[in-house]
């Protein structure tokens, strides 16, 4: 069993509305996992309820074969899940040192490397490293949130929509990035951007309406014209 | 100019002190979106145990390190306790604050008489100093001293360690804090504790400085803090100290110049802010 994440028929509500209804997935170590679905069909939740900040009420989250569904945010982040949130969460009124200092859990020779290394991957960053979050452009807080995730050992990065609200250029920049720390790293990645998740995923997970409708190898979908035009309304 | 400088400096003494409750306050509400009625209630407290020790043991020093270990007991209780069952519930906070509020202050009266109680600074701290035919009153000196000593301090914290780091990011955004893999239930106790430290620290300093404590003082100087932090910016913490200097100098000289205008100026002021910049002089839009 080489499963580092599991989603075994998750529910979540927010508030009083059911948005996840029965998510079910496995996460293969070292492989990018692409979460698809139209808007609202409940892929940002799923992220979220993994990261228990909206917490399953019924189900079981698996991280390394141990249960995660009712632990806290922070407790589930240390076991070594790396977040970035679909609005990147960058703190804006902290520079770009600040925002990549609060994010190490422990300072050691191995976080020191990883630093070096995804700043070297991002040199912006390194450009602007004194500069407030908030003042970065769109690309670089993408950037910057990515980095961040990055930079602690953690074995699965959650990455919510890198593409959305970017132009072409800067899309093409994160995709290589993504694509540099895929050996690295095991990475669920939930994308709009099909270009994009096709370039980067191994294999996918559709959502529709709170709920995982089908899986398959990237390579499959892609051939599947069909699947395609139902769920994610690519023609 | 005798009257000037003795006129900035007793603004400025004022100022220190409610900055003391505001900044507290400010930070509270700023990472735990907690409105804090009964945080004058905790100035207050630490006014009544300061002083009291202080006077058992004949230390003033003693007396402001024993306010000051109160507001952390009383800090940790009320973040435990208190608001906790209600965090998310501003109704339900201001209810059970303005309740704790009215709790704090009864209690003091219960433990040490509904009657003012008179303060005096230590021998060493009476009287004044004359520089170039300016009286200057020690006391006050020493509050502005003890001032900006705690806003120095606090500021170096924010800015140069990993907590406050942590402190100003919980700020911005919680959420992501947690994500990071930071517990932010212990960032609001510290915050909380250091806050309600600050604010018994303010009290104890008080007593000295207006001669006499009561059980509603905490109260008279909740609400300048409260336009403190309005003005100021909420949760902007740099805000707070130059929104308390501004509020204590300016009902220093309208004290003196236009007496009855004292109490209104303050609320001038902060209708004059809220109408132009709604989120004050110093907070972020939004």
């Amino acid at each position: 069993m080489n499963d580092l994440l599991k989603l075994d028929n998750v529910e979540t509500y927010i508030g009083q509305y059911h948005i996840l209804q029965g998510v079910s997935f496995e996460v293969k170590k070292g492989e990018v996992t692409v979460l698809l679905g139209r808007n609202g069909a409940g892929k940002t939740t799923t992220l979220r309820t993994i990261m228990g900040l909206n917490p399953a009420s019924k189900g079981n989250v698996m991280f390394k074969g141990v249960p995660i569904q009712s632990l806290p945010t922070y407790t589930i982040a240390k076991k070594g899940i790396g977040y970035v949130p679909e609005d990147q969460g960058i703190f804006a009124g902290l520079t770009v040192e600040e925002n990549m200092r609060v994010a190490i859990q422990t300072e050691n020779e191995e976080t020191a490397k990883r630093m070096e290394w995804i700043l070297n991957l991002f040199p912006d960053l390194k450009k602007f490293w004194k500069k407030p979050g908030g003042l970065l452009s769109g690309g670089q807080k993408q950037m910057l949130s990515i980095a961040r995730a990055y930079v602690n050992e953690n074995e699965l990065l959650l990455i919510d929509e890198p593409s959305k609200g970017l132009a072409p250029i800067v899309v093409e920049k994160v995709m290589d990035s993504i694509l540099q720390m895929k050996d690295q790293t095991t990475i669920v990645l939930v994308e709009q951007n099909f270009m994009m998740a096709s370039t980067i995923g191994d294999c996918f997970y559709i959502i529709d309406d709170g709920r995982t409708v089908s899986q398959g190898t990237m390579k499959q979908l892609k051939e599947d014209e069909e699947m395609k035009r139902k769920y994610l309304g690519i023609a | 100019m005798d009257l000037i400088i003795n006129l900035t400096l007793n603004g400025l003494a004022t100022g220190m002190l409610i900055f003391l409750l505001a900044a507290g306050l400010t930070l509270i509400f700023g990472l735990m979106d907690v409105l804090n009625f009964a945080h004058g209630g905790l100035f207050a407290w630490g006014a009544y145990s300061g002083l009291w020790i202080y006077s058992q043991t004949d230390s003033f020093i003693i007396g402001i390190i024993g306010a000051i270990l109160m507001g952390f007991l009383l800090g940790i209780i009320t973040e435990k306790w208190i608001i906790k069952p209600v965090y998310g519930n501003h109704v339900q906070q201001i209810l059970i604050t303005l309740g704790l509020m009215l709790v704090l202050s009864e209690m003091l009266k219960v433990i040490w008489g509904p009657n003012q109680i008179t303060a005096s600074p230590p021998d060493y701290l009476k009287g004044s100093w004359e520089l170039g035919g300016i009286i200057i009153i020690k006391y006050r000196v020493f509050i502005i001293l003890v001032g900006f000593l705690i806003f120095a301090s606090v500021q170096y914290v924010l800015k140069k360690t990993k907590i406050g780091l942590v402190v100003r990011a919980g700020v911005m955004n919680k959420e992501m804090v947690q994500a990071l893999g930071i517990n932010i239930q212990k960032v609001f106790m510290f915050v909380f504790m250091i806050g309600a430290g600050m604010a018994a620290l303010g009290g104890v300093l008080l007593g000295p400085y207006s001669g006499v404590i009561h059980a509603g003082m905490g109260m008279e100087f909740a609400i300048l803090a409260f336009i403190v932090v309005v003005i100021g910016g909420m949760g902007n913490f740099k805000g707070s100290v130059l929104a308390a200097i501004l509020v204590g100098l300016s009902g220093s000289f309208m004290a003196y110049y236009v007496p009855d205008l004292s109490l209104a100026v303050n609320m001038l002021l902060m209708a004059i802010v809220l109408i132009i910049r709604p989120q004050g002089l110093f907070g972020a839009k939004g």
